[in-house]
């Protein structure tokens, strides 16, 4: 199988074949991304990294997976410095971008950006985050994380928060799908999953359930993905308290859970996991920071042709 | 003064007649159609006839013939009108418009943080998708926003 030239924009244009493919190699990958290995695969390759907005995480860990892999990184610099203040499109900036790397990352702001990018760059775009629309990356991360801590077939898996607009556990849920999986939706009303999705799922054979209490669900599940609850998505901040008090993972709620039970959180948080579960063998949130390092260095790896 | 119905809108020699319009949606399809004030040929419409199956709208272009692919854009906000396609005062053609499968630059996306509304060289594209017989939705291609609702009133 061979992903050389493939754009990554969103994980629903992978097969779970391809999906597996990309996983594999990262499983490869992990001895270099931890340091232990030396592997200079992109040895003379230059990845373009073009931030259009802030996203320190996204950023270092793609510049870490470039660097452990002994490539070279091009940076946009300030927003404000660059072309693009002098009014140049997207476009031309991909058109132009493409004769000085061999792969571009790309964050932008605008929903479809990544798409777009496609259509008028000669090399391969790697979907950095694009609006509110896809974030590819993290979704290979975090089903990485769920292989390596859990496993992906048939899983039992909890999403809590703010499931309306969290993209990252729509195309989670897409992408898990593609294994077969129970889900479990937790969230105030007011964030629900959108209809469409869940119809969507029960419609390829998953089975969904919805609930707004963590409680209910903790001893049933084995893995549980949170999310954080942002205040700014409520109109009266007492209800934001009300829902942020309701969905915290506390030591307490944890002693009724499975023990193999695993907690993801594409991070960061503020104060729906308590600090007190940081400790416990539950705790996947900051091993799913680091699996982001070998996802990355295997997407680049595969994208630029490197590993065939 | 009672008026004959068929003297409403009178036979043409030669063009194209689109019948069973949605009621009210004769200007929108001569917008999806992109007929302007810089269109030559002689249009007449006729808006909330009274036909056997209700009220409905009826186009008629004369010495004009569309593309079939022009015409089946006509599905995007009325899925059930007929084409026919007229010669000597007659019915050479008659077919119903056919739901294509995607749509390019007549459609804006109502999200607007989409790409398609910022000011890059792009027109915008949407996948064609059939809810149930009398409805259509559009999913732009660029930002998968899904539009299912006064799609009419998004046309460019």
């Amino acid at each position: 199988m061979s992903l050389k030239n493939r754009h990554v924009i969103s994980v629903k244009d992978f097969s779970r074949e391809e999906i597996d493919y990309i996983l594999d190699t990262a499983e490869k990958l992990e001895p270099v991304a931890k340091g232990e290995k030396r592997l200079r695969l992109l040895d003379g390759k230059i990845i373009a990294l073009l931030f259009f907005e802030p996203s320190t995480r996204t950023r270092l860990s793609f510049e870490a997976a470039v660097h452990r892999l002994g490539g070279q990184v091009l940076h946009l610099g300030s927003v404000e410095a660059s072309s693009v203040m002098k009014g140049e499109n997207l476009a031309d900036t991909m058109r132009v971008i493409s004769n000085y790397a061999d792969i571009i990352v790309l964050r932008h702001p605008l929903d479809g950006s990544a798409r777009m990018a496609t259509e008028f760059a000669s090399v391969p775009i790697i979907n950095g985050g694009d609006g509110s629309v896809n974030h590819p990356t993290q979704t290979f991360l975090d089903l990485f994380t769920i292989r390596r801590e859990s496993h992906l077939e048939g899983l039992k898996i909890a999403m809590a928060g703010d499931l309306k607009y969290g993209r990252t556990v729509h195309s989670l849920c897409h992408a898990l799908s593609l294994y077969g999986a129970e889900m479990t939706f937790v969230s105030p009303p007011e964030l629900r999953m959108p209809s469409e999705i869940v119809r969507d799922l029960q419609n390829n054979g998953i089975s969904v359930k919805e609930t707004d209490s963590l409680e209910e669900i903790i001893g049933d599940v084995e893995v549980l993905y949170m999310t954080r609850v942002q205040k700014e998505r409520f109109l009266d901040p007492a209800e934001y308290e009300k829902v942020k008090n309701k969905l915290k993972i506390t030591g307490d709620l944890l002693s009724t859970a499975d023990p193999n039970l695993k907690i993801l959180h594409p991070l960061p948080r503020v104060d729906e996991i308590f600090p007190e579960v940081d400790s416990t063998p539950h705790a996947s949130y900051f091993k799913q920071a680091f699996y982001g390092i070998p996802i990355r260095m295997a997407l680049l790896a595969l994208a630029t042709g490197v590993i065939e | 003064m009672r008026v004959k119905r068929d003297l409403k809108i009178q036979a043409i020699e030669c063009g194209t007649v689109i019948d069973h319009i949605k009621a009210g949606q004769a200007l929108n399809v001569l917008r999806i159609l992109g007929i302007s004030s810089d269109f030559r040929a002689t249009i007449s419409f006729v808006m909330n006839a009274s036909g056997a199956r209700g009220k409905k709208d009826v186009v008629k272009i004369e010495d004009k013939n569309l593309s079939i692919e022009e015409l089946n854009r006509i599905t995007l906000i009325s899925p059930k009108a007929t084409i026919n396609i007229i010669r000597d005062f007659k019915v050479v053609q008659k077919n119903n418009v056919v739901l294509p499968s995607y749509v390019e630059g007549i459609v804006r996306c109502t999200n607007p943080n989409c790409i398609s509304n910022s000011s890059e060289p792009i027109k915008s594209k949407f996948s064609v998708l059939q809810e149930d017989e009398e409805r259509v939705a559009l999913q732009c291609l660029y930002c998968e926003h899904i539009i299912s609702e006064n799609i009419a009133e998004n046309l460019l």
